[in-house]
């Protein structure tokens, strides 16, 4: 849990260390209104940087409109987690640059975060941790009762032993922030599970919303991608394109574009939803809003990350952060030392607690 | 020093506290501007409360 809320700590600021540290290539100055670049071009302009490579998602830039990304793998069906994200200029069309992040700082605490460089079962191990930590807060929510018995809220006896300073500072940021960990902590655990809601999706939703192509081959030829991206606007109007599957890939069927939209709150911003633009004939196959589980990944992220107010709340994010390192390590302490002496949690305060009282020490 | 306390007495401060957060955490998710303020000093009183419970008992 340390690891996980010492990496955590610069994750929440990914993106400023990753200005700091790695310069990039600005995309060009242009003034407002200026419209996209046709996406085709685009495209074709991203795959001349990546010769023999297949292109398999089309992402537009969340933090930055005038970006955007192509993500190519060696084949179609190749693990998408290696890819190379191809950097464009969205109103351009020109190649920016395409660096190579997993030798950054930030990506390797994001591994050590999310999965310890151990895959799909570093991942599990670590929801596990997960739950464990909140079963942790839960059960320090009920010693917390005994605790306080004949302490008032807040209390934190300076002049005491360490033991029991560190018992205090235990208590009291333990207590003060268990709403934030139990949230942060249990939302952890489900953006740890988002693999396998992805497959539920897979083998659910869009397999019904692909029924009728099960059996198609795979079409040879496919049609223009801004025409799909288009389509798919307009079907569902008032929401913009996040980003693009291609044919073939995990977030789609092997005969149409997957295109996911998002909508424009802060909430909404998160969910995205599907349209299946079949890529021969460039026309809607369908457009559903996805299943509650998909939903439930998506509203988990933002309260994991902290992303979603602004400068300020990623600063507090962080103090909260730090002070739950500091419960961690002075529970440590106190478990360590109990178990080295003997004496129970309880003895100490009730020692502590009789020489703040003369009539009970005596 | 305070006597033997009730469970209210010990877990009313924490729940309205908690309540608070939660307030905070989610207001950010409703909206921008004004509900990302709420969202700040929601999240933010449980820091200031820590701040506070520390350094007011230090003498020196």
């Amino acid at each position: 849990m340390l690891l996980l809320c010492i990496t955590g700590l610069p994750l929440i600021f990914h993106e400023q260390i990753d200005d700091l540290l790695h310069s990039q290539v600005k995309p060009a100055d242009v003034p407002p209104g200026t419209p996209p670049a046709n996406l085709d071009r685009l495209l074709g302009s991203a795959l001349e940087q990546a010769s023999g490579k297949v292109p398999h998602f089309l992402i537009w830039d969340r933090d930055d409109p005038s970006a955007m990304f192509v993500s190519v793998g060696p084949t179609i069906d190749a693990d998408p987690t290696n890819n190379l994200l191809i950097r464009m200029d969205t109103h351009t069309g020109a190649y920016l640059d395409a660096p190579d992040v997993t030798g950054r700082f930030t990506y390797i605490m994001l591994k050590l975060h999310t999965d310890m460089f151990a895959g799909q079962s570093g991942k599990l191990f670590l929801g596990l941790m997960g739950i464990l930590f909140c079963v942790a807060i839960i059960s320090g929510i009920v010693v917390y009762a005994p605790s306080m018995r004949k302490l008032r809220f807040g209390a934190y006896r300076a002049q005491r032993t360490r033991v029991v300073r560190w018992l205090d500072v235990h208590n009291l940021a333990g207590i003060l922030l268990v709403a934030w960990t139990l949230v942060v902590g249990f939302t952890g655990v489900i953006n740890t599970w988002a693999d396998l809601v992805l497959k539920m999706w897979q083998f659910g939703q869009l397999a019904e919303m692909t029924a009728q192509y099960k059996d198609r081959p795979v079409p040879s030829k496919l049609t223009s991608l801004n025409a799909a991206v288009e389509v798919a606007t307009h079907a569902v109007p008032g929401m913009t394109p996040s980003f693009v599957a291609f044919p073939g890939t995990l977030f789609s069927s092997k005969s149409h574009y997957a295109v996911f939209l998002h909508g424009d709150t802060p909430l909404t911003s998160r969910l995205l939803k599907p349209a299946l633009i079949d890529a021969e004939t460039g026309k809607l196959t369908d457009t559903r809003d996805m299943p509650w589980y998909v939903t439930t990944l998506f509203v988990s992220q933002p309260l994991h990350f902290g992303d979603y107010g602004g400068m300020p709340l990623k600063i507090v994010w962080a103090l909260l952060d730090i002070l739950t390192i500091f419960i961690l390590v002075t529970g440590v302490y106190l478990w360590m030392r109990r178990r080295r002496a003997g004496v129970s949690q309880e003895r100490a305060i009730a020692n502590a607690a009789s020489l703040d009282n003369p009539a009970l020490s005596s | 020093m305070v006597s033997h306390r009730s469970l209210t007495q010990i877990f009313t401060a924490p729940l309205v506290i908690a309540i608070v957060s939660t307030v905070g955490l989610i207001s950010a998710l409703v909206g921008d501007g004004w509900w990302d303020a709420v969202s700040w000093a929601g999240l933010g009183l449980p820091v200031l409360l820590y701040v506070h419970f520390i350094w007011r008992r230090q003498p020196n």
